[in-house]
């Protein structure tokens, strides 16, 4: 009955929104993955910060990679925001988890970091959870959540 | 000091996701991806006292997060901040009421495991 419910809401989603869906993910993603790594890329050239103080980040700025790495994750901040304005907690986190697999490869790649054949099960597993996720409704809830306004 | 800063990234994502999702959905969905559209819900968001909660949470996760990539590779930093997936599953079915079944359960489960195995 339950698992009924779900399909025939999937079912009833329109054209439009299942494309909204699914464009505001890949942007979600793609912001993701090209953020972190511009930033991994500015802060090995920074060097060492650890600090309670957000002042002693401001030199990070000072590297072109760190200010266009964040540039991309204020789109991320503004395409994630939206995309849960349209869907779940439950659907997003799960889906737009493919951009851990993503930078671990993009890691791997262009930062050279080391892939052993545990971390390649884990992206395999990852991308499980990711189809998984995406065969369920984008959005099971009607309205806000009244309790918490 | 690279899993204390795990920790708060994990706590404070969790904390972040759970109030902008309430947030978003209290300022109701976006009706295209039109570049004016999204203008106006980023507008519309300095309002939004849960959302602006939500991304303050969030901006410790992030200062908490560049100082993991000072001492930690990206594919140890990012991937280490998965912890919070199971909680964010946990409190999106008890407190925004989201229907989280067996399918949504096992999708967490299985991007949490392979998050964590992508620290090895």
């Amino acid at each position: 009955m339950g698992r009924m419910s779900l399909t025939q809401e999937k079912e009833t989603a329109t054209p439009g929104a299942v494309r909204k869906t699914r464009v505001l993910t890949l942007m979600v993603v793609a912001s993701n993955v090209i953020g972190n790594v511009m930033l991994s890329l500015g802060m090995h050239h920074v060097g060492r910060i650890v600090s309670a103080s957000p002042g002693d980040y401001m030199r990070a700025f000072s590297d072109p990679w760190i200010v266009v790495g964040v540039c991309i994750l204020v789109i991320w901040m503004a395409s994630d925001l939206a995309l849960l304005s349209a869907a779940d907690l439950t659907f997003v986190l799960p889906v737009t988890a493919s951009a851990y697999v993503l930078i671990a490869l993009t890691g791997h790649f262009v930062l050279h970091d080391r892939i052993s054949s545990t971390r390649w099960f884990g992206i395999m597993i990852i991308t499980l959870g990711v189809i998984l996720a995406e065969e369920t409704p984008a959005r099971t809830t009607k309205g806000p959540p009244e309790h918490l306004l | 000091m690279k899993w204390l800063l795990v920790g708060i990234i994990a706590v404070c994502n969790t904390i972040g996701d759970v109030l902008n999702t309430a947030g978003m959905k209290r300022q109701g969905e976006i009706e295209n991806l039109s570049p004016g559209t999204l203008v106006r819900m980023v507008g519309h968001i300095f309002r939004n006292p849960l959302v602006l909660g939500g991304l303050g949470a969030l901006a410790v996760s992030f200062f908490a997060l560049l100082s993991l990539l000072s001492i930690a590779n990206v594919s140890f930093a990012v991937p280490a901040t998965a912890i919070s997936y199971l909680l964010e599953t946990l409190l999106a079915k008890y407190v925004l009421k989201e229907d989280v079944r067996s399918r949504r359960w096992a999708a967490a489960i299985l991007v949490a495991a392979g998050v964590a195995l992508l620290e090895w």
